[in-house]
């Protein structure tokens, strides 16, 4: 069974354990600030976990699980600004929330329904490229691309450990360094690709070493920790806003859920360990923090979850009410102008 | 594996998972992790460095986890594998095999059901299958390891619960020889992968309202059985070729004219094409399934081949 040990090596922490490691604090964070990263991992937190149980009860097919994935995914989102471009990655295809984008079409994007396509242009989140790694040069063009022409925004890429083996991502962070596109490439390392470890993907002592190849900036963070990755981003963001390029971010957390629903991790991972991270899960180590700063007491805390719980319920209904898609938009969307190959399919649609 | 120690296997989780399918479970066990390994995710590393090994005499199995991602590795499979030989003068041998699966049906989506056989096809330098069966895959798979080609074996995802009696000792299936999996006097349907199934449950149909119908499986794409195809035509006069990739541009179109080109006398009605709609495949259900091709598509088409309408 392999078992990876995540180095403590550079790590950036905020939040302390409550007990030998002191809190830090992220300078400019006000106590407002402090409450919206709270929601922000409630709100993924309860959207995770619904879409679980919404799988199992047949109503979506296959789901990417981000459960202790949600402090990456909030505090990287919190540094952003909204003209600001996000490439997820499947593991955060609930992203989009952070942006305002309704629990609707996002699980309508896991029921296969077509008003689950949102258009990334109405909130700067791109599309979710399955295969891995290959949406990290789409955000290095895009980011040069705003460059050029003289806008401020930037891109970040999001993708797990395993896509640091593709030739997409060597390419796209290649291609980010030597255009200096203003691009943060934020590496979620949960330390496993469905079955395979860190240590069969890399022999890199940290992923964040690779950032020296590509002679750019690196920062390794403790992706369990939103203020840490919150502040880590906000950094990398300033530095592409200002013209100095990308960063590779690289969070360090642990996958203490199943890659999928489809998943049994039972066949290689170490449940111990696995039980080990599920008591230190980001939300809650969020949360005992809050306590111990006095800014959020249970009654709030509850209030929070139950506008989230709400928020899930308001989309589910909405996504089974809406009607089954039309089959038509299986050709009027794969091309811009419809082929004339289309026109024998169609009529036998239309019972012509 | 057991009978050749150059025999090795390579892919993402192929190890103590046993693939995302399950095809190599238990494997790891038997043989260890030096001929069972697990890669990082880099599908052009994987077939890039299965040539590396086959150039030296290895016979590397790899696997890529969807066929989807075989266009990661389309350069070292179009441009290197299928290559080499050539470029050598003859001299270098690349005897790889690449494993891979895809298929619609169960609602996977636009990036992780395709059917690219056809893009292989095409290809100088490679040869490549598509076996429908338990026993073919036992047989196909067997000649492809000890081809000193590269050869691409395509597994349909919705046929790994197909379950059947294999013969006790493994045969040897030679590429290039069709299977005949029904006879028939009417109609011939040249069908591969999932569409040799769909297109049995047509011919118990058709038969239900008189139509003969004979089907036949060339199981090895490329080579392709002319002789095999062009015969069972000659004996029936109509034909119906199906695969559940996109019929447009497709294997099938290279099919239809094989067999109008050499059967074109006996031929008594347009050879049918049935297969994929021209569209990109579709997550929700009710759209991939008016996308892939199904049993019914190959029954109207066979009794269009007739002048029936199936009534």
């Amino acid at each position: 069974m392999a078992q990876v040990v995540p180095a403590e090596r550079d790590l950036r922490r905020v939040i302390g354990d409550g007990d030998a490691v002191p809190d830090g604090e992220v300078e400019g964070l006000t106590e407002h600030d402090l409450l919206e990263l709270h929601r922000s991992l409630v709100l993924l937190r309860t959207y995770d976990e619904r879409s679980v149980v919404y799988h199992r009860q047949g109503r979506i097919g296959t789901y990417a699980i981000f459960w202790n994935h949600e402090a990456m995914q909030a505090g990287s989102v919190y540094a952003l600004e909204d003209e600001d471009w996000i490439f997820p990655s499947y593991r955060e295809s609930a992203i989009g929330l952070l942006r305002g984008m309704p629990a609707r079409t996002i699980l309508q994007w896991w029921r296969g329904h077509p008003s689950g396509w949102w258009n990334p242009a109405d909130y700067n989140v791109a599309s979710i490229c399955v295969p891995i790694a290959t949406h990290v040069p789409h955000a290095a063009g895009l980011a040069w691309g705003k460059k050029l022409r003289g806008e401020t925004a930037v891109a970040i890429a999001y993708f797990g450990d395993g896509a640091t083996s593709e030739g997409s991502f060597h390419e796209g962070a290649n291609f980010a360094a030597v255009t200096g596109a203003p691009v943060v490439l934020f590496c979620n390392n949960n330390q496993w690709a469905i079955s395979t470890p860190l240590s069969a993907q890399t022999r890199a002592d940290a992923l964040v070493d690779k950032a020296v190849g590509y002679g750019i900036p690196g920062i390794r963070v403790d992706g369990g920790d939103v203020l840490a990755v919150y502040e880590a981003t906000r950094e990398a963001v300033a530095r592409a806003r200002t013209g100095g390029g990308p960063t590779l971010i690289e969070a360090v957390t642990y996958r203490a859920a199943p890659h999928a629903t489809a998943d049994d991790p039972s066949a290689y991972i170490d449940p111990e360990r696995v039980e080990e991270e599920r008591k230190n899960e980001c939300v809650g180590r969020y949360e005992r923090y809050l306590r111990r700063l006095g800014v959020l007491d249970e009654a709030a805390a509850e209030q929070v979850r139950a506008e989230a719980a709400e928020l899930m319920r308001t989309g589910i209904a909405e996504a089974e009410a809406e009607p089954p898609a039309d089959v038509a938009l299986v050709f009027e969307h794969a091309h811009v102008d419809p082929l004339p190959a289309f026109e024998d399919d169609l009529r036998e649609l239309r019972g012509g | 594996m057991r009978e050749d120690s150059d025999v090795f296997l390579m892919g993402e989780d192929i190890a103590e998972m046993g693939g995302s399918m399950g095809v190599t479970q238990g494997l790891l066990d038997e043989f260890g992790p030096e001929r069972v390994r697990n890669t990082p995710i880099s599908e052009a590393g994987i077939v890039g460095a299965g040539i590396g090994a086959a150039m030296q005499g290895m016979r590397p199995v790899v696997e890529i986890m969807y066929e989807d991602f075989l266009t990661l590795s389309a350069e070292q499979i179009v441009n290197q594998a299928a290559k080499h030989r050539y470029m050598s003068g003859g001299q270098l041998k690349v005897p790889l095999t690449i494993r891979t699966q895809g298929g619609a049906g169960w609602s996977p989506g636009a990036q992780h059901a395709q059917q690219l056989e056809a893009w292989f096809v095409h290809i100088p330098g490679l040869k490549v299958v598509f076996p429908s069966t338990p026993t073919d895959v036992r047989g196909l798979l067997w000649t492809a390891i000890h081809d000193d080609n590269p050869v691409l074996v395509f597994e349909h995802r919705l046929l790994y619960p197909v379950k059947e009696e294999v013969p006790d000792e493994l045969e040897p299936i030679p590429f290039g020889q069709a299977r005949t999996v029904r006879e028939g006097e009417d109609v011939t349907v040249i069908a591969t992968g999932p569409m040799v199934h769909r297109s049995v449950e047509a011919a118990v149909e058709a038969e239900k309202n008189g139509v003969s119908v004979e089907i036949v499986d060339p199981r090895s794409l490329q080579p392709l059985d002319e002789e095999a195809l062009v015969a069972s035509v000659k004996k029936t006069n109509r034909c119906v070729v199906t695969h559940e990739a996109v019929t447009r541009m497709g294997f099938g179109a290279e099919v239809a004219s094989v067999i109008q080109y050499q059967a074109f006398d006996w031929l008594d009605a347009p050879i049918e094409r049935v297969g994929a709609k021209f569209a990109p495949l579709a997550f929700a259900p009710v759209m991939e399934q008016f996308i892939v091709p199904n049993s019914e598509d190959v029954l109207a088409a066979i009794y269009r081949t007739v002048g029936r309408d199936g009534n």
